[in-house]
């Protein structure tokens, strides 16, 4: 049997500690500034909602191009998410540009389907174009203790991507329990091939954390020293103000280096976020308290 | 036995229903005769940040209570005021006042909360219009609260002036974030105390202690701040005039102006109220028609 996760226990107080002293941090002045742009640079502008229409997908890729009229410099987000009925609508907005397209797939969010679905779904969408997918594990048969299954559906999903369409694998951490399944879980994903490593489909609370986050980024690193092979990182939900953002960033470079502050290997998955981040910008640029007033919708 | 060591009150700010501490750790000592009387959070522009935020959040749901309802919660205030009278006569003693003067102030204080309470359910009976038009509309104007107003108050009348910032503009439904007396802070943070306790909904009042001159360039600049009424007579026009970016309304008061009875007045209430005018299309019909 291939031995694809390690039973490694972790330490939670000592997560739980790192994270405390990370969260009293600040950033300030040119530092901060130039982490906010990071941060744009690196979100995934999502919109995963039932009454999802056309024009709001294009409204969503009209902005991760023009994130604000007036500020200079700005990067565009790094890519659009959206449910795999949409890819054809986001790229076709996208062309030209250098923003990604991801698609959620395998019947996203509970991912309880067949895996028959599961790679049709996914099919479909790297048909459509979609440059990454996102794809959630199945939380039932890993709770049942099948973790042949969950690991061999990632593989057979990433066999579908292949090479070219990078394959993220949300691990749906609020439903997993403690730190140790989380871990584990990790593992599993990142030994049958995923490119990425996602905290939560946003759909279920709590989402991402910083503590979760830094026990996905740890197994990142044991990965990496075991092999030389550099897994990406997206926590995803509930991360809507450029403070928490910055201090992920914080928490990335400390944890993995600076190889991983790019966004080829860490996403930040959010719909509010971008307009938090672009108003503090402009407090940084003007010294005035901002409006949501003066920032376009979500 | 050795005497006993007094235990100085730190009046901590008023943000969101709730009291912290300044997030900036900050506080200076408010003295009298050089003896320090309290603890006092020296409250910065992030706090200021928060409070906004607060009363943003709050802003919806309180102007959509019922003019009805929020009558009775400032009534309420006035109630609570009341029961309370002894702790404030006290702080504005320690603070320096003399007995009389400060009974004076509490009174003053009560009856103007009532006054303006009572005008929650009628300011628009008298302000609002209904407006002979040219065409088949029914063309009407109403008043309506502006948003988040940026409060500063005065040092002369610490308490009156405290009560006659807010409560014109919470009437109306607006939500304010206030900049206390920085020599005599207690009476307007003993007034939070007040507020918490008289059903008044988290973030509608936000109080905060410090440096004017610190926190006000801040109010005046926030994008995310409708109106300022400022009862300091300390800002200069440089400040004053970023105000214009997103449009302000800035309304300033004399501490005569507020001492005398004749602040007792809806106009006060209009202020900080924003008038909106509807063209209402009316089905004509066959009255149209020309027929009879």
């Amino acid at each position: 049997m291939i031995n694809f996760f390690s039973n490694t226990k972790v330490d939670k107080v000592g997560i739980e500690d790192r994270v405390s002293r990370i969260s009293k941090r600040s950033l300030k002045s040119d530092a901060k500034l130039d982490g906010l742009k990071m941060i744009l640079s690196m979100i995934d502008l999502t919109t995963l909602e039932g009454m999802d229409t056309v024009l709001k997908v294009q409204q969503l890729c009209y902005k991760a191009t023009h994130l604000h009229y007036q500020i200079s410099n700005l990067p565009n987000v790094a890519a659009v998410c959206v449910y795999p009925n949409m890819v054809k609508t986001a790229v076709d907005a996208l062309k030209g540009t250098d923003v990604k397209v991801a698609s959620v797939a395998t019947a996203f969010p509970s991912g309880n389907s067949t895996l028959e679905i599961k790679i049709k779904d996914t099919k479909e969408a790297i048909i459509n174009g979609a440059d990454e997918v996102d794809m959630v594990i199945s939380r039932g048969k890993f709770h049942s203790g099948e973790y042949n299954y969950v690991y061999d559906e990632i593989a057979a999903i990433k066999e579908v991507c292949g090479e070219k369409v990078r394959l993220k694998v949300i691990l749906e951490t609020g439903e997993l329990g403690d730190f140790d399944h989380i871990r584990m879980a990790s593992e599993i994903a990142i030994n049958a091939g995923a490119d990425f490593i996602k905290t939560s489909t946003g759909k279920i609370s709590p989402a991402a954390t910083l503590p979760i986050t830094l026990v996905m980024l740890e197994t990142i690193k044991d990965f990496y020293y075991k092999t030389g092979k550099i897994v990406g990182m997206k926590p995803a939900g509930g991360i809507s103000n450029s403070k928490l953002a910055l201090q992920y960033l914080m928490l990335v470079k400390e944890t993995l280096g600076p190889i991983w502050l790019d966004k080829k290997w860490f996403r930040f998955g959010a719909s509010s976020l971008a307009n938090d981040v672009l108003m503090q910008i402009v407090k940084q640029q003007t010294g005035k308290y901002q409006s949501k007033n003066y920032f376009s919708n979500d | 036995m050795s005497e006993r060591i007094k235990v100085l009150k730190t009046y901590k700010i008023f943000i969101d229903g709730k009291f912290p501490r300044t997030e900036s750790g900050r506080y200076y000592q408010t003295k009298n005769n050089g003896i320090p009387i309290a603890n006092i959070c020296m409250s910065s522009r992030k706090d200021m940040k928060n409070a906004v935020a607060a009363a943003r959040k709050a802003f919806l749901g309180w102007s959509n209570r019922t003019a009805y309802n929020r009558s009775q919660i400032l009534y309420r205030i006035a109630e609570m005021l009341e029961t309370r009278k002894s702790q404030f006569l006290e702080e504005l003693v320690l603070q320096g006042w003399t007995n009389k003067n400060a009974e004076l102030e509490i009174y003053k204080t009560i009856d103007r909360i009532i006054y303006f309470a009572g005008w929650a359910d009628k300011i628009n009976q008298v302000f609002g219009s209904v407006n002979p038009v040219a065409t088949s509309h029914f063309n009407f104007t109403m008043l309506e609260p502006m948003g988040v107003v940026g409060l500063i108050t005065n040092e002369e009348t610490p308490l009156l002036a405290i009560a006659s910032c807010i409560i014109p503009a919470i009437v109306s439904g607006n939500t304010v974030v206030v900049i206390a007396s920085e020599k005599a802070p207690l009476s307007a943070l003993t007034f939070a105390e007040v507020i918490s306790n008289s059903d008044v909904p988290p973030g509608v009042v936000n109080i905060l202690s410090g440096s004017k001159k610190e926190l006000s360039p801040h109010i005046y600049s926030h994008m995310d701040v409708n109106a300022i009424g400022d009862f300091s007579n300390l800002t200069n026009d440089e400040i004053k005039l970023t105000a214009v970016e997103n449009l302000k309304r800035i309304r300033s008061f004399g501490a005569s102006e507020i001492s005398n009875d004749n602040f007792d007045s809806p106009y006060v209430i209009k202020d900080f109220m924003e008038a909106k005018t509807t063209w209402h299309p009316i089905e004509s019909g066959f009255a149209n028609s020309n027929s009879y």
